[in-house]
């Protein structure tokens, strides 16, 4: 208990004293992380309302991958993406690998099928006498859309949150992807692994609790959005 | 939107950033180097002086060579000198010099199950742990650390299994926690024994034997290995590892920490001098 209580101390002496070395960490698994999400909600909210919107033959084997994706491993993800990465592999021109936007990339696909699955879940819950009457009322098509969308965001916001819960929390991707790179791509829960590894338990401690208040402020920042609209 | 749209220009302009670096190079090496704190140290050095950036990959020795043999690294820092001579055998790597060593100890519990206590030979500590089978735990993932313990085992004459060896399949600080939980004999390099002085309780039983120094040598990637090997980058890492700024660098790393220095500098000598 001493350890932990230890730990705590040391994480408001490294933001307090501005450690710029616990700074950056702390900025770039932000800026990561909210990347991968943003993306994953431009991939995630179109192809989940289209998925809760249309009936095609194979729909329910697309609907079951999608949840299963929704609990995708962050190592397959990463180990996947690090090959495709790899200077011999199909994207290896790009030279992306060990780079901040490979980690993005690896993020949003561990993101996406949350927040698609999430969408559809959404979107598949307002009733159908609900979307009867917007058409009734001479809307087109889009528009019927768009009214859901806006009518299912709550629930979206909820999907946001799974989705950026999802990928600032994890580990096993960021380290293939990124090579946690001191000064590059070393993130807040790569860093802890070090730490820990390195045998520095105060510091590792003093990241983990520095990630969940940053992930508790990111939420408590979009619940209050949620339930203020709510009431 | 315009935040959805700003945050995939962000993303565009980090590629565009990482593709115009053409003088990365990519450094394969063992978590050991990394976890001693001694690379950043010298990283910074080198990329000072010869202007190039270096992207340090600490993975198992098994993993960094491998990768090094795929061209996916440019130079590599390892430490097991018989698989490292056999990539060189194959000529995925090229040019192979030593840098340092430091030394391996074997720790265990200070009552000392299976009498190994100042025994000079590490071969014959190993041989009492599994006649009495004394709990022991391997890293078991192909580490440098673990090939040279392997090495010991097959010297020994045993082969190691039962409820008694444990494999823990991590890095050296955790299978250093590991063992001080499971009261186990383990083999450790002295620097990570010491960076964890404050947190276990295992003392050093058996030390100083030939065959428990811990040899780390440079070698450069056959840019043969893969269309886009930084030769050039590579080449310039390895000789600045061996040159005599960096040695100098070595010989007291860790003093002001430990009270004595991790590594010692031997650029320029050989295998056989040891």
């Amino acid at each position: 208990m001493g350890l932990i209580a230890e730990g705590v101390l040391e994480a408001f002496r490294l933001l307090l004293v501005g450690d710029p070395e616990v700074w950056r960490i702390t900025l770039l698994s932000l800026q990561i992380s909210i990347s991968a999400t943003l993306l994953s909600l431009v991939v995630g909210i179109p192809a989940g309302t289209a998925l809760a919107l249309t009936r095609f033959p194979g729909r329910g084997l697309l609907v079951s991958l999608v949840n299963t994706g929704m609990g995708l491993p962050p190592v397959v993800v990463g180990l996947f993406v690090t090959i495709l990465l790899w200077r011999n592999g199909v994207l290896g021109a790009l030279e992306l690998l060990y780079t901040p936007s490979a980690m993005v990339l690896a993020q949003l696909v561990i993101a996406a099928p949350i927040v698609t699955g999430l969408t559809l879940a959404a979107v598949q819950q307002i009733p159908e006498r609900f979307r009867l009457q917007i058409l009734a009322l001479g809307a087109s098509r889009l528009q019927m859309t768009w009214v859901l969308v806006k009518e299912a965001r709550l629930p979206m916001l909820a999907a946001l949150m799974a989705g950026f819960g999802g990928v600032i929390s994890e580990v096993g991707a960021s380290m293939m992807v990124g090579g946690n790179i001191k000064g590059d791509t070393r993130v807040l829960t790569t860093a802890t692994v070090l730490e820990t590894g390195k045998g520095n338990f105060d510091i590792a401690i003093a990241l983990s609790v520095i990630l969940l208040a940053i992930t508790f402020l990111v939420n408590w920042a979009l619940t209050s959005i949620q339930q203020r609209r709510r009431v | 939107m315009r935040r959805i749209l700003s945050a995939l220009l962000l993303l565009l302009v980090m590629a565009a950033s990482t593709a115009a670096q053409s003088s990365i190079v990519i450094l394969s090496t063992t978590t050991s180097t990394q976890d001693s704190g001694l690379l950043d140290v010298l990283v910074p050095m080198f990329e000072k002086k010869a202007g190039m950036t270096v992207k340090t990959i600490s993975v198992g020795t098994g993993q960094a060579l491998a990768l090094a043999a795929r061209g996916e690294a440019d130079v590599t820092l390892a430490h097991a000198p018989a698989v490292e001579k056999k990539y060189v055998e194959e000529g995925k790597m090229q040019n192979r010099r030593l840098v340092m060593y430091n030394d391996f100890v074997i720790i265990g519990p200070e009552d000392d199950p299976a009498k190994i206590r100042g025994l000079p030979r590490a071969v014959d500590a190993l041989k009492r742990i599994a006649a009495s089978e004394a709990r022991f735990v391997s890293r078991g993932d192909k580490s440098g650390t673990h090939t040279l313990e392997l090495g010991l085992w097959k010297q020994a004459g045993v082969e190691p299994k039962g409820a008694w060896y444990i494999e823990s399949g991590q890095g050296m600080g955790q299978t250093l926690g590991i063992a001080n939980d499971r009261r186990a004999y383990t083999i450790t390099d002295r620097g990570t024994w010491l960076a964890f002085q404050k947190r276990i309780n295992l003392p050093i039983l058996v030390e100083k034997d030939r065959p428990l120094l811990n040899i780390y040598s440079v070698m450069e990637v056959n840019p043969a290995n893969g269309p886009r090997v930084n030769g050039a980058g590579g080449k310039a890492f390895a000789k600045f590892m061996v040159s005599p700024e960096v040695q100098a660098v070595i010989k007291t790393f860790g003093v002001d920490k430990y009270g004595q220095p991790l590594f010692v500098p031997i650029a320029g000598k050989k295998d056989e001098d040891f």
